[in-house]
């Protein structure tokens, strides 16, 4: 039908069902960049679809009321929530949407979720002061704003309701969208109201409702709102959209970190049919420069880089060796660190070498490897620049993108879109990847190729672009008391620091702390005597950030992994063990509680089959207020296969706004820490790194997840996240349960191929 | 030129012949529901039916699709003749139901992993579903709910 060099196809070119989801109407985006939404394109319900926004999201119909920043209502009823955070599959659009339409008594299949733009003005999260999706936050900080959105634009409906039938605004109702006056029988539904209650003053107060009166918020039969949009294929991605005169941009980065473009030879390149333009653009600091491939086609991109012939320079290139980082890391460990927290007096416990243990844990770089490589589009304007993205880290995004090219943060407008997965990748600390896009269209620009850019990694590209959770080493010495409960425990933690240099250094760094390195350390459990010490390494050339759970991805290994050593030098129960330290922790303690409880802990494991060992293992980690226990059972074969057959998890996330989200994301949360347990590591080999694909990255499959069974503890606290906390625990619950099942102990991640070969069990 | 259907609707395209499908039906035609995980059949997630077979977009040049009828998750749910076909509508609706997606990015190629399997099977054992599925990959970890909507679309099938 088309070369791969022509013009970007048009709606409709194809009468096939759905088939410009990708295609973007001039027209139609025009107007929609004034009404703050994107209108990709006519569907074949000839419906405009919104960025990032569910498909059934209604027809145009005008907008009259949009009390605030949060929700708009049309005179069909319909309720738009502005969503301002990443939906990223933590369900955090279904969550925001709910607490509104809670407060609001709208009825729920009305309610549909966009993006909201760019503007911290309006959308900074008030637990971080800037706009963007991190650290578990984002149901927390919106509890009561979102709520008392709803409720003001409820109550100006029943003001409008009042007017109009001029009754007491107190003898009216609202339930399930409906505005009813029960002694006049009368009533109606939002859109009748919303020309007039747009005309009203917002009243300065609101009533929220009693945790009791909740009808949405609570309720496990609430589905997702973007359960359609990612089912039927319609739901947008970055990858996913195009822009008229939009060129795909394939890049050829450095082999090191820190090397740059010697001399390219593109003459092949620009021979591939389709290649449109070659261009070089610099890199920064924090991000690549490179070459970059342009075309319409991103696999022909992909041939033309594929076809550049380049020679790099790499005499600033770092080269990093993680098998040496990680044995200075163990030397770093034998000497004390900087004290990060202290209790007691841990040199004052005398020590009694029967009663002492010391144990290392070591934890590899990782990848995050979201199912979307990292990807951005952008257009430079005669205004500044428009961006569009799964878009994580807003604020800061547009103050690199800003300062990158000379403008105001303002002028970065930015486009939320749906995140094929993240796991912190996407709020890059230094705009990677937004800032490479844009450089990369700058260059173009340069050239004549004032277009909309769309950079494109390649799965290689993404795995290899750096920025992994950091190696971590932690030391640790504990020691029993002669009752056998722990009397002392020193920890000493070796890693860099992500916080550095971020845009959250300031609130998370202090006297030469980074408190993501220590989070969750020795924590929730009260010792009597403790000292946390940190060493900082620096100077090592490997760009890292968070990863799903941040520090608590591996503060939780060596916590709960030497827990469980120190139970079985006690001779005590782990469950036990870890009950008396938890004696003055309440919820901590039910969480733990509750996951014995229902794994079953008092009842011994049946055996397996034809010699097969069994096991199982417990670990409980808090996490950004949230309190996540498991118990993990596994089955190892004769020869060494593991099995995870089963996880019972217990989780206290305060009031669970969405049940069903909190289970999901305990489920995921346990696969995704699973995977990087069993084989997660990137490894880099003079500055190179080793890994590039899935098949050097195995990603968790299907027959290796287990059954999860999650239990929710009722609580009327307030709500915490759930998107991080299912995944510290894991690791540690499943090493656990290798070391009941074989008495061999997991003391380095990933799991690989540790495990001896074992005679079947007698 | 190579012609072939999708989802019912000839198309012909003037691309090179060794074009992976899956950047012809993204890029070319529009159809951007199938989507790229990683370009080397190792993820999945590209998964459509070629003739009612699941096959990975990206190990399919566009040539290996001529003359040959594609079905994405865009036309996975209505047959040519403009009829429901049962196992996509009940695989969706469990989808929907057990509220399967997080990201959603891989979920396309799950659907139509799913759909094929229980064309071909469709009363599937646990067995059944492994060996179906464990080619297509989700980073979000959505199994447990991806083997209790297959189980239960299949229920729906019987009924």
């Amino acid at each position: 039908m088309r070369a791969p060099g022509a013009t970007g196809n048009d709606a409709g070119t194809l009468p096939a069902a759905g088939v410009c989801a990708g295609t973007v109407d001039r027209r139609h985006f025009l107007k929609a960049a004034g009404m703050l939404t994107l209108a990709v394109c006519l569907g074949s319900a000839g419906r405009p679809a919104a960025a990032a926004a569910d498909s059934t999201a209604p027809d145009v119909g005008p907008v009259v009321f949009a009390p605030n920043a949060f929700v708009r209502i049309g005179t069909d009823s319909s309720v738009t929530v502005i969503a301002d955070h990443l939906e990223t599959g933590q369900g955090v659009f279904t969550g925001l949407a709910t607490l509104l339409a809670e407060e609001l008594d709208a009825d729920w299949n009305d309610v549909h979720v966009e993006g909201a733009p760019a503007d911290v003005a309006r959308y900074a999260d008030p637990a971080t002061g800037i706009q963007g999706t991190v650290g578990g936050t984002s149901m927390a900080s919106a509890y009561l704003p979102m709520r008392v959105a709803g409720a003001t634009a409820r109550a100006l409906l029943v003001a409008a309701a009042a007017q109009q039938w001029q009754v007491p605004p107190e003898s009216i109702t609202v339930m399930n969208g409906l505005v009813s006056h029960p002694p006049s029988g009368r009533r109606t539904r939002f859109g009748a109201l919303t020309a007039m209650a747009a005309r009203l003053a917002p009243p300065a107060k609101v009533a929220l409702k009693d945790p009791a009166q909740f009808r949405l918020i609570g309720n496990p039969w609430l589905r997702r709102k973007d359960s359609h949009a990612k089912t039927n294929g319609s739901a947008l991605f970055t990858q996913d959209l195009k822009l008229p005169g939009m060129l795909v941009a394939l890049a050829a980065h450095p082999p090191r970190f820190g090397g740059t473009v010697k001399h390219v030879d593109a003459a092949a390149a620009r021979a591939v049919d389709g290649v449109v333009d070659v261009v070089q653009f610099a890199g920064g600091p924090h991000h690549s420069g490179g070459v970059a491939v342009l075309a319409r086609n991103t696999w022909v991109a992909q041939r033309g880089r594929d076809a550049l012939v380049i020679e790099w320079d790499e005499s600033q290139a770092a080269r990093p060796d993680s098998t040496q980082i990680l044995a200075h890391y163990r030397i770093l460990a034998q000497s004390p660190g900087v004290l990060a927290r202290s209790i007691g007096d841990v040199s004052a416990v005398p020590i009694d070498e029967t009663t002492l243990l010391e144990s290392q844990f070591e934890v590899p770089y990782l990848a995050h490897a979201a199912m979307e490589p990292m990807n951005c589009l952008v257009q430079l304007t005669d205004s500044g620049v428009s961006i569009w993205n799964g878009e994580q880290l807003q604020t800061p995004d547009q103050a690199a993108v800003a300062a990158l090219i000379g403008i105001k943060p303002e002028q970065v407008q930015i486009t939320q879109l749906y995140a094929g997965g993240s796991f912190g990748r996407r709020a890059n600390p230094h705009s990677d990847y937004l800032l490479e896009a844009v450089s990369i269209a700058r260059a173009a620009a340069a050239q004549g190729q004032r277009v909309p850019i769309k950079l494109v990694w390649t799965r290689a590209d993404d795995m290899r672009g750096g920025y992994y959770r950091p190696a971590f080493v932690h030391r640790i010495r504990a020691l029993l008391a002669p009752d056998g409960t722990l009397a002392a425990w020193q920890q000493r933690i070796v890693g860099q620091s992500v916080m550095t240099g971020s845009p959250l250094q300031a609130s998370r760094v202090s006297d030469g702390i980074d408190h993501s390195s220590i989070e969750g350390a020795a924590e929730p459990y009260e010792i009597p005597n403790l000292r946390i010490e940190l060493t900082t390494a620096k100077d090592v050339a490997v760009p890292v950030q968070w990863w799903r759970s941040g520090g608590h991805s591996h503060t939780a290994f060596a916590t709960e992994c030497m827990l469980d050593e120190l139970a079985a030098a006690a001779g005590a129960d782990p469950y036990a063990f870890r009950r008396v330290l938890l004696g003055r922790h309440p919820r901590q303690l039910a969480v733990l509680d509750l996951v014995a409880a229902r794994a079953g802990w008092s009842t011994p494991l049946a055996p397996g089959p034809n010699g097969e060992r069994r096991g199982r293992g417990l670990a409980l980690h808090e996490s950004f207020g949230t309190c996540v226990a498991q118990v993990a059972e596994i089955s190892i074969a004769a020869g060494g296969k593991l099995q995870v057959e089963r996880v019972v998890c217990a989780v206290d996330c305060g009031i669970a706004i969405n049940p069903n989200v909190v289970t999901a994301q305990m489920q995921g949360g346990i696969g995704y820490g699973l995977d990087a347990a069993l084989y997660g590591a990137i490894t880099i080999t003079d500055g190179v790194v080793d890994q590039s694909d899935f098949d050097h990255y195995p990603p968790l499959r299907i027959h290796q997840m287990p059954s999860v069974e999650v239990h929710i503890v009722p609580s009327r606290e307030p709500p915490t996240g759930v998107g991080e906390s299912g995944t510290p625990p894991i690791a540690p619950a499943l090493t656990n349960a290798i070391y009941n099942a074989t008495g061999q102990r997991i003391r380095r991640l990933p799991i690989a191929d540790q495990l001896a070969a074992y005679p079947a069990k007698a | 030129m190579r012609t072939f259907t999708v989802n019912g609707h000839p198309v012909s395209v003037d691309v090179p012949d060794e074009m992976p499908l899956l950047w012809v039906l993204r890029d070319e035609l529009g159809l951007t529901g199938t989507k790229y995980g990683c370009g080397e059949s190792v993820c999945g997630i590209c998964t459509v039916q070629l003739d009612g077979r699941p096959a990975l977009a990206c190990a399919t040049a566009v040539a290996a699709a001529d003359g040959k009828n594609v079905t994405t998750i865009e036309g996975i749910a209505t047959d040519p003749n403009g009829d429901p076909v049962p196992a996509a509508r009940a695989v969706q609706d469990a989808w929907r139901r057990l509220d399967v997606v997080q990201c959603g990015y891989c979920q396309s190629g799950q659907i139509v992993a799913a759909v094929s399997l229980l064309q071909t099977n469709p009363r599937p054992s646990d067995a059944d579903i492994d060996a179906a599925m464990s080619g297509t990959i989700c980073r979000c970890a959505t199994f447990v709910r991806i083997r209790a909507a297959i189980h239960e679309a299949a229920k729906v099938l019987a009924a």
